[in-house]
C-alpha cells in the first residue's frame, strides 16, 4: 500500500483515538450554530441562503484549525515518536502530506457535519445549491490553507502551544490583509500594491467563491498556497534534522 | 557492513561527535560505552538518518545514509532512546503499522507480527494502549517494532534501561540470538551487559574513540588486570610477606574493608598460583581471595576520566571486589 497512505490512516485513527476529534467536531458545530443563528440572524435577514453561516467561517477557523494542526509535528517532537518516524522508510513528503490529509479529513467532516443547516434552508426556501455547494467547496479549501500553515508552525517547535500561537498569528495576518480595515489604511499605496496585498488575504478568495464564482484562479490560490506551506514544512523539518 | 568515516556532527559551537571513523561488520555485536553527553545516542541517530551529519559519511551496506537514505532505513531497525511510541495506539495496532510502513501485507504481515509478539513476549498486552503499559513493556514493544522485518542492521539505544533483572537476562538473550550474521550496536551504562553480548567494545568520550577491541582485551588493560584480592581474618603485614617478590609490583589497601589488599601482577605476570601458596606456606590469616572483577568499568574510568594518573594513587577508585564467601581459590 502507499505509504502516505499508511501515515494518513495512523493519523486519522490517532484523533479518534482520543476525545480531540469528538470534542473538536461538536465545538466546531456549536461555535457555526452561535456564529449563524446568533450574530449572522440567520432567521432576521429573511433570505434564502447561507451567507451568514459561511461568513463566519474564516474566523472560526482561525482559532478552531490552528488547535487541530499544533500537535501535527509538534507532539511526535515531545514525545520522541519523531524520531521513529523519520527512521521508517518513509520519503518526509508521505509522512508530510499524509500527516496534513488526516487533519484535513477531520476539517471536512466536521464541516460536512453542518449539513442539517444546508437541509433548513432548503426546507424554508429555494436557495441556489450550486452557490451553496461552491461555498462548502471554498470552505474546505481555507480550512486547507490554514492546516498548512499550522503543519508549518507546528514542524518548528516541539511546544504546542507556542505552535497554537504562531499558527494563529499567521493565519490572522493572512485573513486580515483582506479586510476593509487594512486596505483603507494602505489605500494611499498604489494599486498593484493594495491589489497584492487583498490578494493574499483567505477572505478575498473565499468570498467570491463562496458567492458561486468558482473561479479557477481562487481554486488555485488555495491549491499553490497549501502546497507552498507544505513545502516549507519540510524544509523546517530538513533543517531542523541538519541541526 | 557499517562504514564511519570521519564523522563530525556539530550541534551549533558545540561538537557532539569528533572526527568519528570505524567500521562495524556481520556477526559483530558492538557496544558503545561512554559517559552522558559522550556522542553515543548522537552517532546512533546519524547512522540511522534522523540527524544530517555536519561532515563525514555513513554507508550501510555502500548505501550512502546522505544520498539513499530509505535503502539505508529499510535495512536498519532501531530502538531510539526511552523506546518512543505512540501511546493512543494499542500494541498490536501499532506493531501492524510498522509492519505496513515495511511493506508487509496480508499473511506474511500477520506472520512477522505474530513471531515478534512471541520474541519479545508481548501476549499479555497486545490490545491495551501503549500509555497504560509499564517501562518495561513499552521497551519491549520498542524492540519489537525494531526486529520486526528481521533487519540486517540492528542499533538498539539502551536496550535495557528500565527493565528488570529477569528482562535484562531475557533482551539479552534475544540480542544474541538475533545478532547471528548480523550487525548489532548497542550503547549502554551498564558494563556487565558489555560483557554478557558484545563481541566488540567502543569507549567514546567528547565525541572521540577511546578504546576499541574486544571486552576481554580492555579488560585486560586495566591497572588491576590479573591482580588479587586478599582479605586477612586479622591484622598481618601482607607488604612485609611479600617484600621483594618482584612479580608483584604493589600491594593496595581496599578503602572499604580494612583488611582487604589487593596485590597488582607486574606486567604478563600470573601471580594467583604464587599468591595460593605463599598463603599456604606463609599461614596468612586469610579467609578468601580471588581475582578482582568489574576490570571493563575500572578501565572504562580511567579513559574516560582526565585525572586517569590521579586514579592510581587514590584508593576510593579501586575496583569493586565482588565478596565470594568461599576461601578457596576461584579462577
Amino acid at each position: 500500500m502507499n505509504k502516505m497512505l499508511i501515515i494518513f490512516q495512523r493519523e486519522l485513527a490517532g484523533y479518534f483515538a482520543t476525545p480531540l476529534a469528538y470534542v473538536f467536531i461538536v465545538i466546531f458545530l456549536v461555535m457555526s450554530g452561535i456564529f449563524t443563528f446568533d450574530m449572522g440572524s440567520f432567521y432576521e435577514r429573511g433570505q434564502a441562503d447561507l451567507m451568514p453561516f459561511f461568513d463566519f467561517h474564516p474566523w472560526l477557523y482561525l482559532f478552531m484549525i490552528p488547535a487541530i494542526a499544533m500537535g501535527l509535528w509538534a507532539d511526535e517532537r515531545k514525545t520522541g515518536t519523531i524520531e521513529l518516524l523519520m527512521t521508517l522508510p518513509v520519503k518526509l513528503a508521505d509522512v508530510v502530506f499524509g500527516k496534513f490529509l488526516a487533519a484535513w479529513v477531520l476539517c471536512v467532516l466536521a464541516l460536512s457535519l453542518t449539513f442539517p443547516i444546508w437541509i433548513t434552508v432548503n426546507y424554508l426556501g429555494n436557495p441556489d445549491n450550486g452557490v451553496i455547494f461552491a461555498a462548502y467547496l471554498g470552505s474546505a479549501l481555507m480550512a486547507g490553507g490554514f492546516l498548512s500553515i499550522g503543519s508549518c508552525m507546528s514542524a518548528m517547535t516541539r511546544n504546542s502551544i507556542v505552535a497554537f500561537i504562531l499558527t494563529v498569528s499567521i493565519c490572522f495576518v493572512f485573513v486580515a490583509c483582506g479586510t476593509e480595515i487594512v486596505l483603507d489604511t494602505i489605500a494611499w499605496a498604489p494599486q498593484f500594491f493594495v491589489d497584492a496585498i487583498a490578494g493574499l488575504s483567505f477572505l478575498t478568495h473565499f468570498d467570491s467563491i463562496s458567492k458561486g464564482v468558482l473561479d479557477v484562479r481562487d481554486v488555485l490560490f488555495f491549491v499553490v498556497f497549501i502546497a507552498s506551506w507544505l513545502f516549507a514544512t519540510a524544509i523546517v523539518i530538513e533543517i531542523k534534522k541538519a541541526n | 557492513m557499517i562504514e564511519i568515516s570521519h564523522l563530525t556532527k556539530k550541534f551549533d559551537n558545540f561538537t557532539a561527535v569528533d572526527d568519528l571513523s570505524f567500521k562495524v561488520v556481520e556477526g559483530e555485536v558492538l557496544g558503545f560505552l561512554g559517559p552522558n553527553g559522550a556522542g553515543k545516542s548522537t552517532t546512533m541517530k546519524v547512522i540511522t538518518g534522523f540527524l544530517a551529519a555536519t561532515q563525514g559519511a555513513v554507508t550501510v551496506d555502500g548505501h550512502d545514509i546522505a544520498t539513499d537514505p530509505i535503502a539505508v532505513k529499510a535495512l536498519i531497525g532501531y530502538l531510539p532512546e526511552g523506546a518512543p511510541s505512540y501511546p493512543d495506539m494499542t500494541t498490536l495496532e501499532f506493531l501492524d503499522f510498522i509492519a505496513e510502513i515495511r511493506g508487509y501485507s496480508g499473511e506474511e504481515k500477520r506472520r512477522r507480527i505474530e513471531k515478534v509478539i512471541a520474541d519479545v513476549e508481548l501476549h499479555s498486552v497486545c490490545h491495551k494502549t501503549i500509555d497504560t503499559l509499564s517501562k518495561g513493556f513499552k521497551r519491549r514493544v520498542g524492540l519489537a517494532q525494531a526486529i520486526l522485518h528481521d533487519p540486517k542492521v540492528l542499533i538498539l539505544d539502551e536496550p535495557t534501561d528500565g527493565l528488570d533483572p529477569n528482562q535484562k537476562h531475557h533482551v539479552r538473550k534475544l540480542i544474541r540470538n538475533l545478532a547471528k550474521d548480523k550487525i548489532v550496536i548497542i550503547s549502554t551504562h551498564i558494563l556487565e551487559e558489555v560483557s554478557a553480548v558484545c563481541t566488540r567494545a567502543i569507549i567514546i568520550a567528547g565525541g572521540r574513540i577511546l578504546a576499541d577491541g574486544t571486552p576481554k582485551e580492555l579488560e585486560g588493560r586495566s591497572a588491576y588486570a590479573g591482580a588479587i584480592s586478599v582479605q586477612l581474618t586479622k591484622d598481618f603485614d601482607l607488604r612485609a610477606a611479600l617484600a621483594g617478590d618482584e612479580d608483584i609490583r604493589g600491594v593496595e589497601l581496599s578503602d572499604d574493608n580494612a583488611r582487604r589488599y589487593i596485590l597488582l601482577p607486574s606486567t604478563g605476570k600470573q601471580i594467583f598460583g604464587k599468591v595460593s601458596e605463599n598463603a599456604q606456606s606463609g599461614h596468612w590469616p586469610v579467609s578468601e581471595y580471588h581475582l578482582v572483577e568489574g576490570l571493563l568499568e575500572d578501565y572504562f574510568r580511567s579513559v574516560t576520566q582526565d585525572s586517569a594518573l590521579a586514579r592510581r594513587d587514590a584508593p576510593q577508585d579501586a575496583p569493586q571486589v565482588v565478596s565470594a564467601t568461599t576461601s578457596q581459590p576461584q579462577v
